[in-house]
């Protein structure tokens, strides 16, 4: 029941399409662009550390109940971090999506207690004014980085604070606690075949991403309007639409993120996500996606998510004190960046 | 020009002012199908303004522009692509983490077909396919797959050109297409400039290498602030006859 092998079960997802065994690569050769080194030799990490917590502590970590535990505690941040990937593809980054995830909880939860009742047509509003919410504030950043030209960190530093102070405006300061408890007891908390409906729609949102970042047309434009936004003016790619519509992604995940932490929480925690934007980025970045635009992928940000849930939690029950998950991934932060420009600075000769 | 047929691209009384600058007091410039003409003059003759114009990212404020005889109107470089005419630019516009299919068909993608088209899923392997066939063709060795930032300058520059002679219908610009090239890869580079003139397509290119022009050009175009003031055919020509020409405007071969 507890021992390493069971634990790898609960990763099967990300098993069955790493790249580390030759057979596999060829099989799925059309899914070979989802990874690249980095992210293969990322997973080889996630797994190391995963095989040295079971080691120490085989009764307590590789448990089924452990991994559905770190899944629901990496969802939220895997949502907010798929449109993240986007903006920091595009060379952009978003730090606002924490306080638009607030403000979207906010304006799904006052949405909700004005319709009043507990249904699925009132949860459906909720869930509707939460993304708008999310999406509206996602086209503010579009507009301003990609036509008022104002560099992506200071608008989405502005309307973070916009966003998170709005949020407190429009609850005076106090949570809305009031949410329908059919949305908690399903999106929330709720289990289907034993796998967490939180999970499970995050699954969705992750495999979407991945595929529309990797085979379609406006994955290849985020690339390329990384790589090199000039080579993209002379194809005749319309640039700032391209950035309006990635940033408008990014919004409109932070209000479905806003509508699960409600749904989660059962309340708008005003202040509990206040380092959610850096968690993202940090995760991002982590897993391999360029701070300077242009490469890296939604595997590597899959990883780069889970890695710091899965130390936190392996501290945790090691009893060791949690806070040095934040040591930890502060220096993995570090490590990655600079090795991202080494390889760039490499290749620049 | 002592040509019967209407040139490729014939673009005549070419103005242009920015201000009280004048870029072009009225140039005049001609090139027919499968022929290499050279732009030549000193630094603000007007070449890469000319160009700019011809390839559609800059308008001229009076003359006129004929495409195989049609009068035209670029409005854009879209405008300019639509009537066969691309461009490689000295720094080349190419997406240094996009691999060289994905960087020959940015901003025209093939999809797939059907529904997974229209979801915007993009053909990769098409795409590649008709890159491996387009660089054989050309006798560019560099696989479809691999990122430009991988490539030499040479064949980041080979790569460019393939580019635009895949979608050149009628006429290339480039402008200085083998400046910060080495020997072996400037040899190259010219090879592939002369199989995409003898597949039929117009080149023109911009550069201050005369020696190089000499030998790669079948005719050279001399402008001399703003105004075209001669043309001569490259066997006709010395370095000494096109330098009299870029700082004199008088060209010793006039007649030609």
């Amino acid at each position: 029941m507890s021992n390493p092998g069971e634990f790898s079960g609960g990763f099967t997802t990300t098993n069955e399409l790493s790249p580390n065994k030759p057979g596999v690569e060829n099989r799925l050769g059309r899914l070979r662009n989802i990874f690249n080194s980095q992210s293969a030799a990322l997973f080889l990490v996630l797994v190391a550390l995963a095989v040295f917590f079971s080691v120490l502590r085989p009764n307590a970590f590789p448990t089924i109940a452990n991994v559905m535990n770190m899944a629901t505690n990496a969802s939220i941040l895997l949502v907010l971090a798929v449109g993240s990937t986007f903006v920091i593809l595009t060379g952009g980054i978003d730090l606002s999506i924490n306080g638009v995830l607030v403000f979207s909880g906010v304006v799904a939860g006052m949405a909700m207690v004005a319709v009043g009742g507990d249904n699925p047509g009132v949860l459906l509003v909720g869930l509707l004014c939460g993304v708008a919410a999310g999406t509206a504030w996602g086209v503010m950043n579009g507009f301003l980085v990609a036509k008022a030209r104002i560099p992506p960190l200071i608008v989405t530093l502005g309307t973070m604070g916009m966003s998170l102070g709005l949020a407190l405006v429009l609850t005076r300061g106090v949570d809305i606690s009031d949410v329908p408890e059919s949305l908690v007891l399903t999106v929330g908390s709720g289990r289907l075949g034993g796998i967490p409906i939180l999970v499970m729609i995050t699954a969705v949102i992750f495999i979407v991403g991945a595929l529309v970042v990797t085979f379609t047309r406006f994955g290849r434009y985020t690339y390329a309007v990384g790589s090199s936004p000039e080579a993209c003016r002379r194809a005749s790619i319309d640039v700032s639409a391209h950035l309006i519509k990635v940033y408008m992604l990014a919004g409109m995940l932070s209000g479905l993120a806003g509508y699960l932490s409600l749904a989660r929480f059962a309340t708008t925690t005003l202040s509990g996500h206040l380092t959610d934007n850096l968690q993202v980025i940090a995760g991002v970045v982590i897993g391999g996606t360029s701070l300077f635009g242009g490469s890296g992928g939604m595997m590597g940000t899959l990883i780069g998510i889970i890695i710091p849930v899965l130390l936190l939690d392996g501290f945790v029950v090691l009893g060791l004190p949690p806070f040095w998950q934040q040591v930890a991934v502060g220096a993995v932060l570090i490590g990655a960046v600079y090795f991202d420009q080494l390889r760039r600075n490499l290749r620049n000769r | 020009m002592s040509r019967s047929e209407a040139p490729l691209i014939d673009a005549r009384g070419i103005v242009r002012h920015f201000g009280h600058v004048q870029a072009l007091r009225g140039a005049d410039f001609s090139v027919g199908r499968g022929e290499i003409v050279s732009l030549i003059g000193d630094n603000g003759a007007g070449k890469s303004t000319l160009i700019r114009i011809l390839s559609g990212t800059d308008r001229p404020d009076d003359g006129e522009i004929r495409v195989n005889g049609h009068p035209v109107h670029f409005d854009g470089p879209q405008d300019a692509r639509a009537a066969g005419i691309e461009t490689v630019y000295q720094d080349l516009a190419l997406a240094p983490d996009l691999d060289a299919a994905a960087n020959v068909f940015l901003g025209r993608e093939l999809m797939k077909p059907g529904l997974l088209g229209r979801l915007g899923v993009l053909d990769k392997s098409k795409m590649v396919r008709q890159t491996a066939d387009a660089m054989a063709r050309l006798g560019v060795t560099i696989s479809p797959s691999a990122e430009v930032f991988t490539l030499s300058g040479g064949q980041r520059q080979s790569a460019a050109v393939a580019r635009a002679a895949m979608w050149a219908t009628n006429a290339i610009f480039m402008d200085e297409p083998t400046a910060n090239l080495g020997v072996a890869q400037t040899k190259g580079v010219l090879d592939l400039i002369r199989k995409v003139r003898d597949a039929g397509t117009a080149v023109v290119i911009i550069s201050h290498n005369l020696p190089q022009i000499l030998e790669l050009a079948d005719r050279i175009v001399i402008l001399r602030l703003g105004r075209t003031v001669g043309q001569v055919s490259a066997s006709a020509a010395s370095v000494d006859d096109l330098v009299r020409a870029m700082m004199s405007g008088v060209l010793r071969s006039q007649a030609e």
